[in-house]
């Protein structure tokens, strides 16, 4: 149906995509399988007409075709599925589906409405089409990009990583979507980098590493094992072990709770020795946020909180100076995209560069430099902006920035989120390296398997309230589960 | 009253066009502050070829300059993805020197038979309802609302952004050189330099006050027309200095700008769109 040839894409000196070749025959669902920055995305925009490819060629049912737009892309029956929904908060469903239809000038809602459902028939719709979409949840916003794509009947569909924001339930019910279409002849390419999405789904799967195919398999041929390989060029070290916490206390909080509309932290206490995790599980709104944030000297509270039996101040800066470092939940909070990675790095540090008030660009960047190589950041330059790495390498980014003047106390909101197999196990090793060396680290994740290999101790918020904490040896994923939703031990 | 309320309108019909121009490229994303300068200039050609030939095709002429000072304007904010605000005041400051400029022999010259401006008010007030239906029953209108919130996903789907928003510009263009002729060929049929006095800013901060829809805009103009025929009414039948009572309208707008902050704005309103970034 879709072949890519010896496809080559350049974006100054870095090369996105080197020599691709791929295929994809009615029916069948291929996997293209890559790290963050692997080149996934790069290709896809080659496909859907947003990119020229500097060399190779499509052939689209064995005839050569040129996309110079969306629009031509559309026209050839390639339709896609964005990562992000590209949707129209402000507008309807019917509207923004309508963006993809040959609209008459004039046309009225009701006329439109009664086109579309006329046009999906025999697809379940599972959307109001008269709904404003900011109403809409992250899983019925992808349904609307879904159904927008199957309007123009593609042949070739493409669906960017459309897991990344959806609950289980919801990504179940995509992958039954996607057999009944593949059922009636759809060539569809699925893009992740997530393993286990990947064999449920693919028939065939294709590995990107650095720009380059560096395999293909078929799903009966292929085991997680074979494809970390393939994906990180490695295979993964066993998780390390963590040493036993020391004696002495670093932090002590008693009856924290935030005062605000609804009591988001409702009276929590515990306390957390040198060199200790305390893992803090939670269903996404019970308390997590507020209190790392809290925590972190960025919202009132009421309690008491004693940081090596000294008093806490409630400010970040005087905060950071003692000793606490934060990774904070988004990482968009944690950087400031349009500034470059040096300046990011120095945010906390600047005014060692700034003797008599004026920055010295040169002593930071090569303090970027050194923190650049001893962290791992894969980005052309200190001067680049950090808004041009890749989810894992701005994560780096915020950990070397927040570990380099060894805290005492590490706040960690989700450090791996949304980041590759091989930058999630070097963060893990970083907050490892901490703890070894005597830093108390609280561990807030929505990820269990995090949780529970680095802590000593795991906790879940329920409701705003602390449910434990319990020692890691009694603690499971079934426990945890149950804690978390049921608030009990 | 019923005084008031006619001339509230007549004086309001300049302040509703030229918000209307300024209102519909807003809804494209673009923002606008070149209005004064292009009512400047559009007045000036309105008249002279008004004057010259025929007021009807005065007002044609007054749209023309109009909507080329819009394309004009997009070549700098549109495809040169200048920074909408500079390159806006920058037409403003171009629109009024140029006119003042050009205008010179025009100065003083009384029209002789200027049209009715109880027609052009009615076109005006049509041209909000055309609008309103444009904006939400047409292809173009959603076209011109999807740039104007979400322009990558207009792109994503073939919706070509940078002539939807050129497209915009012109026809805002139009309204706003209508204002203008307005002005010069009905309100107060002459060209003086500076005629437009202000009023392209009023029906800038107008935009705002309407929540950017075609049919508030009409209440707005019309209550600041109000407000500009009570000034002239009062003035020197209260003991109040006539330049408090000039400030007043102004006072207002900026009162009104400051009361008006959840107005919700085109999400992409002065972000030049870039396919590659």
């Amino acid at each position: 149906m879709l072949k890519l040839e010896n496809i080559t894409k350049r974006f100054g000196s870095v090369v996105a995509n080197r020599r691709i070749t791929l295929e994809v025959a009615p029916g069948e669902v291929l996997a293209l399988l890559g790290e963050n920055g692997a080149g996934k995305t790069t290709l896809v925009s080659i496909l859907y007409g947003l990119y020229a490819p500097d060399e190779g060629r499509i052939l689209l049912e064995g005839k050569e075709v040129r996309i110079p737009s969306p629009k031509a892309a559309q026209r050839l029956g390639i339709a896609l599925v964005p990562q992000h929904p590209e949707l129209i908060e402000a507008h309807t469903v019917a509207e923004n589906l309508a963006l993809g239809l040959d609209l008459p000038a004039v046309f009225s809602r009701r006329a439109l409405v009664r086109r579309l459902r006329a046009l999906l028939e025999g697809h379940p719709l599972g959307v109001d089409l008269e709904a404003p979409v900011a109403r809409l949840s992250a899983g019925e916003k992808q349904r609307v990009e879904l159904l927008r794509a199957l309007l123009n009947r593609p042949k070739v569909l493409i669906l960017d990583e459309p897991t990344s924001v959806l609950t289980p339930k919801e990504a179940e019910a995509l992958f039954q979507e996607i057999q009944r279409l593949k059922a009636v002849g759809l060539s569809v390419i699925f893009i992740s980098h997530k393993l286990d999405e990947v064999l449920a789904i693919a028939d065939r799967i294709a590995v990107l590493r650095a720009g380059e195919k560096v395999g293909e398999v078929l799903r009966q041929e292929a085991d997680k094992d074979l494809l970390v390989r393939l994906m990180v060029g490695r295979s993964l070290a066993p998780p390390p072990k963590v040493p036993p916490p020391r004696e002495e206390v670093i932090l002590e909080v008693e009856d924290l709770l935030v005062p605000r509309h609804g009591f988001p932290v409702q009276g929590v206490s515990f306390s957390l020795r040198a060199g200790e995790v305390l893992g803090i599980a939670g269903v996404a709104g019970s308390g997590q946020a507020e209190l790392v944030q809290a925590l972190a000297g960025l919202r009132p509270f009421r309690g008491r909180i004693r940081f090596r039996e000294g008093p806490w101040p409630r400010d970040p800066a005087r905060l950071f100076a003692l000793g606490v470092a934060h990774i904070p939940e988004e990482r968009s909070m944690g950087v400031v995209e349009g500034m470059s990675v040096a300046e990011n790095l120095a945010l906390r540090t600047y005014r060692r560069f700034a003797p008599g008030g004026i920055l010295n660009h040169r002593a930071m960047e090569k303090e970027a430099e050194a923190l650049i190589g001893r962290y791992g950041i894969r980005t052309p330059s200190p001067r680049t902006p950090v808004r041009f790495l890749s989810g894992g390498n701005v994560q780096k980014v915020i950990l070397a920035r927040e570990l380099q003047v060894s805290p005492r106390l590490l706040l960690a909101m989700h450090p791996t989120y949304g980041v590759d197999v091989g930058a999630s196990e070097e963060v893990h090793g970083r907050i490892l390296d901490l703890v070894q060396a005597g830093s108390a680290v609280l561990l807030v994740s929505e990820d269990l398997d995090e949780i529970l290999s680095l802590s000593h101790r795991v906790a879940a918020l329920y409701h705003g309230r602390f449910v434990g904490p319990i020692p890691r040896e009694e603690a499971d994923r079934e426990r945890l589960g149950r804690m978390m939703t049921e608030g009990r031990v | 009253m019923e005084e008031a309320l006619l001339r509230a309108v007549l004086f309001g019909t300049p302040i509703l066009l030229a918000s209307l121009g300024a209102l519909l490229s807003e809804r494209g994303g673009v923002v606008n502050l070149g209005v004064e300068g292009m009512m400047a200039l559009a007045a000036l050609a309105a008249f002279a070829v008004g004057l010259e030939a025929h007021p009807v095709l005065g007002v044609l002429a007054g749209v023309g300059v109009g909507s080329l000072l819009g394309l004009f304007l997009g070549v700098f904010a549109v495809s040169l993805r200048a920074n909408q605000f500079v390159a806006g005041l920058a037409l403003a400051a171009l629109g009024l020197g140029a006119s003042g400029l050009l205008g010179k022999r025009y100065e003083g010259v009384p029209l002789p038979n200027p049209l009715p401006e109880g027609v052009l008010a009615a076109l005006a007030l049509a041209l909000a309802f055309g609008l309103h239906l444009l904006f939400f029953r047409t292809r173009f209108g959603l076209y011109l609302r999807s740039v104007g919130e979400n322009p990558k996903a207009a792109d994503l789907f073939g919706v070509s952004v940078d002539g939807v928003r050129y497209g915009a510009l012109a026809l805002g263009g139009g309204l706003i050189g209508m204002a203008g002729a307005y002005l010069s060929l009905a309100y107060r049929p002459s060209w003086t330099d500076g005629m437009t006095s202000g009023l392209g800013w009023v029906a800038i901060a107008l935009v705002i006050l309407a929540a950017w829809q075609p049919l508030r805009a009409v209440f707005g103009a019309y209550l600041f027309g109000l407000l500009f025929f009570l000034q002239f009414r009062l003035q020197g039948s209260v003991p109040i200095p006539s330049e408090a009572f000039a400030a007043m309208p102004y006072l207002l707008v900026i009162l009104v700008l400051a009361l008006s902050g959840r107005a919700r704005a085109p999400k992409a309103l002065g972000q030049p769109f870039d396919r590659g970034r």
